[in-house]
């Protein structure tokens, strides 16, 4: 076991959490992530075997799905990032290797664990506080449902899943996209 | 007082201080400046643009052109706001504005005086002699004397939000045809957004005496909103004004959440600029009053009649005890009828048609005009002709003046729908190809009548919930007015010299309209610009319909004919606060920090802002005085020892797939089919004109696996290229592309030392020797007993050199690891500063020399586009223009004295020749001091330079005024023969 010590993407050891009314937005720094891009004419055996990792079926177009350990969202055309536990204890066997040993030359993979921040968002109104944010309508943001959209000039994902939304955006600009959901949720409640 | 003792719908109980112009006044909750000025006796409230007129209240609403003022102090402070829509808040600081020394004295009112010269079309035939003059002294002199408000310097305090709405319907406006959509969208599950511009929802419900059913205008409209408010599917928007409709159903809104407040919540914006996604609106904004021009018919106390009767009915204020009316419609009529009702004494009626109805109570002068006014600061009397011809005085202190209404067709007509005329109403009404998906019901369709403008809302609103695929019933609504709109036209009042106010906000008259039809302003699009009619805060709302008619008849054309100038967002001004929103000051745009910058932080280094990354430029020293000793000092220690540096701005791009190696050959211009796994090659690219793109390296790790880096400022511009190719010039290729730029935190470690230092770190098994590792080496290693790595024996300084990465949360630890293990080597950490410095000394093109203008020949690197292969944008880069041998060529520059600067961007020419364009030689692009050499050193373009070794030119830049004479040498200044690369 290497002995660097992780920095979370708002640069602490350990992850941030705010309450303002009645949302908490909370710093989530213990998945990896991964993307899985089919090769060429490998998209329906990539799907399959994906969902057979996955546990559940790959998620379409706009859509997240969460299995028995691994969840995924959907990101481009035959293109997810799956999400799994950030195993600190041994990162050697990380979650892009494993994707690499079940998937082979159906797919490319990619870790993607450092490329991005992510914050959990729970708890009533959090219509009022996307709205400020993004031009995602939350009436229609069901459960299971991923979106792309833009938070103050950020390119994130919105995922909607366990009643709560988790944002996904870069990692170099956690502080201002975490900056950018303190003052809306500030205004909003 | 002019506060009338009952009536209104105001909080008696409430009372609220506020000052004009300094002066303490006192009025009361649910009024506005402008009737709480009018309760307390003050008719004056601002002057006139041009002629520095006394002005008075001319509206009720946000058509207002003449009561405009400033609003608080500071920072907050707002000019050329409406004193009809500014809410009564207690402290509420206002005053006039373009006036001076004071509102009742103003030195400018001598214009009035001049107004002969000052007519329409002055400015554009009087400053034109001689030219010099008008940048230097006319326009100066202009601009004091014209303009309104004083905008303040100070820094806005407040914040702005923007925001997303959705709504199956959005209703615009809430009148009686708005509240009527929205309970039959709302009481149908629709999704439904009402926004008015109003604090008080119910439109002129909340204004007229008609009973709706058993139940006044206000207490119907109130019932309603209480039961909108109630439903989940229902949003209310008050003090909200729809500035605009643009494409796909989308409007911008400003909701002024805190305009009424002495100042926002802790944390709450003032204002929040919404974008609504809408599936249908409804336009249900009402119609706004026209007046109708005499001779000095600006006064203050002469307003619209129907601002009079809202005055009166909403605000239980008169603007003056003895008041008198002047229409030409039955609108009038009602004002009259109102102003007695609360016991105001109305003179008379004086009606333009012969025909004009009896009125109880009040002497109606059938096909009477006013035809002039007195009253220096405010009205005193008017002059009346008669039928007969006989003209007499009137002493009043308020006239109301009704010319008829125009439905408030701007936001129809935003995707260039043009209004069309109707004769029974005699204005325009929405015409042409509306915005999509929407329907306009009521005063703004010319449904004058409360009746009609009741179900037609709630037809409007049937109408779009069944586009929709919804169904909806028509609520039991109330017996309502429905009378019929009886007009007889009349624009101006003629045969007088005297001048006849159209525009009030920009002082444009009836005769200005006559000069500009006689000097051949014939357009309306021509008219406006040459006589300023319809600019300016207010847009011409209630002065367009005027000027046209006048046209109108000069031409000898009809209104129809004459058509509308065209209506563009914003309908009413905006605060550019609310347009920015949050991005503002630091908050401009988001940063992106290094995963070493808290590190960097504590080294007490200085940032430079490289796009959106923050790098640290230098790390100065206690004992430095200036930014060249740190980066001569950080130079010396990296070229003696070690040095390290954040990389991880560079760009970084996965490319995977069975083509990866064909594909990034198509993308580079020299060869990348047969590199071996486990090496790096420098790559550049070029554009399909053949110009360099960009240039960086890729790493392949595996047969079917590349890393790309990019320069840090062309990372996404190189990524969206490769994707544009490998979507659409090469779908049958087998690649994927994602960008990692923020995966790894990536550090370049360069020096003699610096192998030392990583074999501290990374784990043994890793051969770092020469040979296990040599130039240009790549691998999938551990670090720190096994934290997985990447490592490049990559280098950018010209030194022994790699670039090691971590996964980026590792990357703060891993800079404190290098430190603390390089102590023994004096390991230092370098900026972008000494990166440049030793890029420059080594001759790396970088940004300065990938300037979008030159060729891979330029940068002396044509022998690296292959001729063996096709690659993007090498056919065009073997254009013949591209090919001259005279052309530019990247070559070193030395003064001649080592410490004589040359400056980045100064132009080359020949020993002696004169600093011109034609002499030019070529241009020097990177320059720096060199701690290594001693001497200034720079990098540039010359032509035919790889021929001119050894000449001594000039570099000299005029905008800097440096002159330097340098000698062209090799850009390689420091190990030109790569021995340290390879050591």
């Amino acid at each position: 076991m290497h002995d660097l010590a992780p920095l979370t993407a708002l640069g602490s050891s350990a992850p941030q959490r705010d309450t303002i009314g009645p949302v908490t937005i909370t710093e989530n720094p213990d998945r990896a992530l991964a993307s899985v891009a089919a090769r060429l004419g490998q998209d329906a055996a990539c799907t399959k075997a994906l969902a057979s990792v996955l546990g559940t079926s790959a998620p379409d177009v706009a859509q997240c799905v969460q299995g028995p350990a691994l969840g995924a969202f959907w990101m481009a055309q035959h293109c997810w990032i799956v999400d799994g536990p950030y195993d600190l204890d041994d990162p050697q066997t990380d979650l892009a290797a494993r994707l690499k040993a079940e998937l082979g030359d159906m797919a490319s993979v990619t870790d993607q664990s450092g490329a991005w921040v992510r914050f959990d968002v729970h708890g009533d109104g959090l219509g009022a506080l996307f709205e400020r944010l993004c031009n995602l309508d939350m009436a229609r943001m069901t459960d299971g449902t991923a979106r792309r959209t833009m938070i103050d000039h950020l390119g994130c994902f919105v995922l909607s899943h366990r009643g709560g939304n988790t944002v996904y955006g870069p990692r170099s600009s956690a502080q201002s996209l975490h900056h950018a959901l303190i003052t809306a949720a500030r205004s909003a409640f | 007082m002019n506060r009338l003792p009952t009536g209104g719908q105001i909080d008696r109980t409430t009372r609220l201080r506020f000052t004009f112009d300094g002066l303490p006044y006192y009025g009361h909750a649910g009024d506005t400046l402008a009737s709480a000025l009018l309760a307390n006796g003050v008719r004056l409230m601002g002057r006139s643009f041009k002629y520095h007129r006394p002005r008075g209240v001319l509206s009720a609403g946000s058509e207002e052109p003449n009561a405009l003022v400033q609003l608080r102090k500071g920072g907050r402070q707002e000019p050329n706001t409406r004193a009809t829509v500014a809410e009564l808040f207690d402290g509420l600081d206002a005053a006039s504005q373009n006036a001076w020394p004071g509102l009742k004295l103003d030195a400018l009112a001598i214009n009035d005086r001049l107004s002969n010269f000052l007519t329409a079309g002055f400015y554009y035939k009087t400053f034109m002699w001689p030219a010099a003059f008008w940048e230097k002294l006319y326009e100066p002199i202009i601009r004091r004397a014209a303009g309104l408000g004083a905008i303040t310097t100070d820094a806005d305090p407040d914040g702005y939000d923007r925001g997303f709405l959705h709504c199956d319907l959005l209703i615009i406006g809430a009148g009686p045809a708005g509240l009527a959509a929205a309970l039959t969208a709302g009481r149908a599950g629709a999704c439904v957004i009402l926004a008015d511009e109003d604090f008080c929802m119910g439109g002129r419900l909340n204004v007229e005496t008609h009973a709706l059913g058993d139940q006044s205008g206000a207490d119907w409209a109130a019932g309603v909103v209480a039961e909108l408010a109630s439903l989940p599917n229902v949003r209310l928007l008050a003090r909200t004004t729809v500035l605009g409709a643009f494409d796909h159903g989308i409007y911008a809104a400003v909701e002024r959440v805190a305009d009424h407040l002495g100042q926002p919540e802790q944390g709450k914006p003032r204002q929040i600029l919404w974008r609504i996604y809408s599936g249908r609106a409804v336009l249900c904004a009402g119609a706004i009053e026209r007046p109708i021009a005499f001779a000095n018919n600006d006064r203050p106390g002469i307003m619209l009649a129907g601002a009079m009767r809202a005055y009166v009915n909403r605000w239980a204020v008169t603007p003056a005890q003895t008041v008198a009316v002047f229409t030409n419609n039955d609108d009038g009529h009602r004002t009259a009828r109102d102003l007695m009702a609360q016991g105001v004494d109305v003179a008379a009626i004086i009606d333009t048609r012969a025909d004009a109805p009896a009125c109880d109570g009040v002497q109606v002068m059938a096909g009477a005009q006013v035809v002039d006014s007195s009253g220096r600061l405010g009205l005193k009397s008017i002059t009346v002709r008669q039928a007969n011809g006989q003209e007499h005085r009137l002493s009043i202190g308020a006239l109301g003046v009704s010319g008829g209404w125009n439905p408030n067709v701007a936001l129809s007509s935003h995707q260039r729908g043009r209004p069309e005329w109707d004769d029974a109403i005699a204005a325009f009404v929405p015409g042409g190809a509306l915005p999509q998906g929407m329907q306009v019901a009521g005063a703004a369709l010319g449904q004058f009548s409360t009746q009609g403008a009741l179900a037609a809302g709630a037809g409007a609103a049937i109408q779009a919930l069944s586009d929709l695929g919804k169904t909806a019933q028509a609520p039991d609504l109330p017996m309502a007015e429905d009378g019929e709109v009886r007009i007889t036209p009349f624009w101006h009042v003629g045969g007088t010299k005297a001048r006849a106010w159209l525009d009030f906000q920009n002082d444009v008259t009836v005769k200005d309209v006559t000069l500009a039809h006689q000097e051949g302003f014939r357009s309306v699009e021509h008219l406006k610009r040459y006589t300023t009619l319809g600019m300016a805060t207010d847009q011409g709302k209630t002065s367009n319909m005027g000027g046209l008619a006048v046209m109108a008849e000069l031409t000898g054309q009809s209104i129809a004919q004459t058509g509308t100038t065209m209506f563009r967002p914003p309908y009413t001004p905006v605060a550019l606060g609310a347009l920015a929103g949050r991005s503002v000051g630091r908050d401009f745009r988001p940063t992106r920090l290094t995963p070493s910058h808290a590190w960097a932080v504590e080294q007490g280094a200085v940032f430079v802002e490289a796009g959106m990354w923050l790098r640290a430029q230098y790390f100065p020293r206690t004992g430095e005085t200036g930014w060249r000793q740190s980066v001569d000092r950080e130079v010396r220690a990296t070229r003696g020892s070690v040095g390290v540096c954040d990389v991880t701005t560079l760009g970084k791009i996965d490319v995977q797939g069975r083509d990866a190696a064909a594909f990034l050959n198509r993308i580079y211009c020299n060869g990348f089919a047969k590199l071996a796994v486990g090496r790096v090659r420098y790559g550049l690219m070029l554009r399909e004109d053949g110009i360099a793109m960009d240039d960086g390296t890729a790493a392949r790790l595996a047969d079917d696996h590349f890393v790309v880096t990019t320069t840090t400022a062309n990372a996404v511009a190189v990524f969206r290229h490769m994707e544009f190719a490998r979507q659409c010039l090469w779908p049958d290729m087998d690649v994927q592309l994602i960008s990692t730029t923020e995966a790894w935190a990536q550090f370049a470690v360069a020096g003699p030392q610096s192998r030392a230092l990583l074999q501290k770190i990374v784990d043994s098994e890793f051969d770092l020797s020469n040979d296990g590792f040599p130039f240009m080496a790549c691998g999938e290693i551990t670090v720190c007993s096994g934290c997985p790595a990447r490592l490049f024996r990559i280098s950018f300084s010209g030194e022994l050199a790699y670039e090691i990465a971590v996964p980026t949360r590792y990357g703060d630890a891993l800079m404190r690891r290098l430190m603390d293990a390089g102590r023994e080597f004096d390991v230092t950490p370098y900026g972008t500063e000494a990166l440049g410095v030793m890029r420059i000394e080594k001759g790396h093109a970088a940004g300065n020399e990938l300037n979008g203008q030159t060729t891979a020949l330029n940068l002396g690197m044509g022998r690296m586009v292959s001729d063996k292969k096709d690659s993007i944008g090498a056919v065009l880069s073997r254009r013949e223009g591209l090919q001259e041998e005279n052309g530019l060529r990247m070559v070193g520059f030395m003064p001649t004295s080592p410490q004589d600067r040359v400056i980045a961007g100064a132009h080359l020419l020949e020993k002696g020749a004169a600093l011109r364009a034609a002499n030019d030689l070529g241009y020097v692009t990177s320059a720096c001091y060199s701690p290594t050499l001693d001497s200034y050193i720079a990098i540039g373009f010359l032509k035919a330079g790889d021929t001119r070794l050894g000449d001594v030119l000039r570099a000299a830049s005029p905008l800097t005024g440096h002159d330097t004479e340098v000698t062209v040498v090799s850009p390689h200044f420091v190990d030109p023969d790569g021995g340290r690369l390879r050591a």
